[in-house]
């Protein structure tokens, strides 16, 4: 009997569960169908460098369909919902795509609307986000117009697609301006809802420290109720506000919209409710998911779904086969942190170990925690490995998913 | 950790005042809990909101966050807000006894 598994979404997870899935199984044991509903492949840690003109949205973007490798089907149509009970996706063209395992890997959606007046008056003219390619895109212009003033970078609430993103903006931000000769006309602040910098406490003294350094203020437990373009304010649920001239905001992010019109599928945020260590969801044995559309309490980033992968395929390989599900996906998340003027610091963590200094993957590696010019080489080398290795569904040659303890200084944590 | 008495009742807290063991809760402690946090009187609504916030760590083992109680408990967030104006998931989960609800990451 030939296997029906379809993926949705054909970004990082959708393509590389399907090129895995595609090496594993022979044409006659399995049909692998990926559905989406554009066919922009977006290299999304690219999105930083666009406002600042160091990369260009045509260096970021393929075409999804030549990611696939061949013999997976490729479906280009928007999703109307899944029925979990008939095992059938619904499209918005019409058609019905009856499934034996599904995969949701279809991320997030960013939700501006969600939040009071942000995509009112001033809305990308002085109110961004460099989440999507056209928000970064237009904030090229505006920043290259930018002649001083106050900006804000603003995280509304969590979770978001990569926590460290805004973070590395301020940085960027900083030697952008520094560049331009306009740095001590510039006010930069940083606008959160946590309580510092990041959600693991020694990365966020790190990194607050480094804020710190670079002159960003930083403005903690605010939540968002209102961003007033008109008058340059951002106003906080307990009525603080904060004053721009420039908005750089990280929209509400919530799970895709079909997965809320899809009866059992999502939790109140439209993401799946996944099991952490099989990545099997809870809602119905048959169904997977993977990345961002996962509730997992992991970053939501494309490191993580890498790691993800592996143990993502293994578990459809065993679940076809009537076999137990492996438990072993252990939240490892790693990130290379853009600290501007050519350096970077790289993290590394999991579901239980905080990010901590020493280096990666063992003694002799990478700088952990740290400001490097190696690190720096890292973040752009991995443009590389992600077309190259990480959607080709490949290991990174000497980094395994499972987080490596080897170089890291635990007594420190 | 540290052991408070609430109501008569000797409670064990840790040490952002969340409840050790949610056990220990009952309504009857609502009024003086929510003394602690600035709320002088307990409305309905702050009742709605906090029987929906034990429910939901009931069956789900973590309270909600303020999106998800926004989203769910048919109170608004803005509402939410006046309520608990010091943050509604985490006040309305100290005031219902329940450990601090796992934020993301």
């Amino acid at each position: 009997m030939t296997h029906r598994i379809v993926i949705l979404g054909g970004g990082t997870g959708g393509t590389l569960t399907a090129n895995r899935l595609r090496r594993i199984y022979k044409k006659e044991e399995a049909s692998i169908t990926v559905v989406d509903q554009d066919d922009r492949h977006v290299y999304q840690p690219g999105l930083l460098f666009v406002p600042f003109g160091l990369t260009h949205p045509e260096d970021i973007v393929r075409p999804r369909s030549r990611q696939l490798r061949k013999g997976i089907d490729y479906v280009r149509s928007a999703i109307d919902h899944v029925d979990i009970e008939a095992e059938q996706v619904h499209l918005t063209n019409g058609d019905a795509l009856p499934y034996d395992v599904l995969v949701v890997a279809t991320g997030v959606d960013l939700l501006p609307d969600e939040t009071e007046g942000m995509t009112g008056p001033g809305w990308m003219s002085k109110v961004f986000t460099f989440y999507n390619l056209e928000g970064a895109s237009a904030l090229e212009g505006a920043l290259a117009k930018f002649e001083g003033g106050k900006v804000v970078i603003n995280i509304v609430d969590m979770p978001i697609k990569c926590p460290i993103a805004p973070l590395e903006f301020a940085f960027m931000a900083d030697w952008y301006f520094h560049e331009r000769g306009i740095r001590d006309d510039v006010e930069l602040t940083y606008v959160t809802p946590l309580d510092g910098a990041f959600t693991k406490p020694t990365a966020a003294a790190a990194l607050g420290h480094l804020l710190d350094e670079k002159g960003v203020h930083v403005v903690t437990e605010f939540n968002t109720g209102e961003v007033d373009g008109e008058s340059g304010r951002l106003v906080s649920y307990d009525g603080r506000e904060v004053p721009f001239d420039l908005a750089v905001m990280i929209p509400i992010h919530g799970g895709a919209e079909y997965v809320g019109r899809s009866e059992g599928l999502g939790d109140e945020l439209n993401f799946v409710p996944t099991n952490p260590a099989t990545l099997q969801s809870t809602v119905k044995p048959n169904v997977f998911a993977i990345g961002d559309a996962t509730n997992l309490p992991t970053s939501k980033a494309g490191s993580v779904t890498h790691f993800e992968g592996e143990v993502l395929v293994e578990n459809i390989r065993r679940f076809l086969a009537g076999e137990q599900m492996d438990a072993t996906y252990d939240g490892h998340a790693n990130c290379f942190i853009e600290t501007g003027f050519h350096k970077a610091m790289l993290i590394d963590f999991n579901y239980d170990t905080e990010p901590l200094p020493g280096h990666f993957p063992t003694q002799v590696g990478m700088p952990l925690l740290k400001e490097s010019r190696l690190n720096h080489l890292g973040k752009l080398m991995f443009q590389w490995f992600y077309w190259h290795s990480l959607l080709p569904g490949r290991d990174i040659p000497g980094i395994k998913p499972d987080m490596p303890l080897a170089g890291k200084a635990l007594s420190r944590s | 950790m540290t052991t408070k008495t609430v109501d008569g009742v000797a409670v064990e807290v840790n040490d952002e005042g969340f409840f050790e063991k949610p056990e220990q809760w009952t309504e009857a402690m609502v009024p003086v809990l929510c003394k602690e946090e600035g709320i002088d009187e307990v409305t309905d609504d702050h009742m709605k909101v906090i029987r929906f916030v034990r429910n939901e760590y009931e069956t789900k083992g973590t309270g909600p966050t303020v999106r998800a109680l926004g989203k769910t408990s048919g109170v608004s967030v803005k509402e939410l807000y006046q309520l608990f104006p010091k943050g509604p998931a985490k006040i309305a989960a100290r005031v219902a006894g329940i450990p601090k609800p796992k934020g993301c990451v």
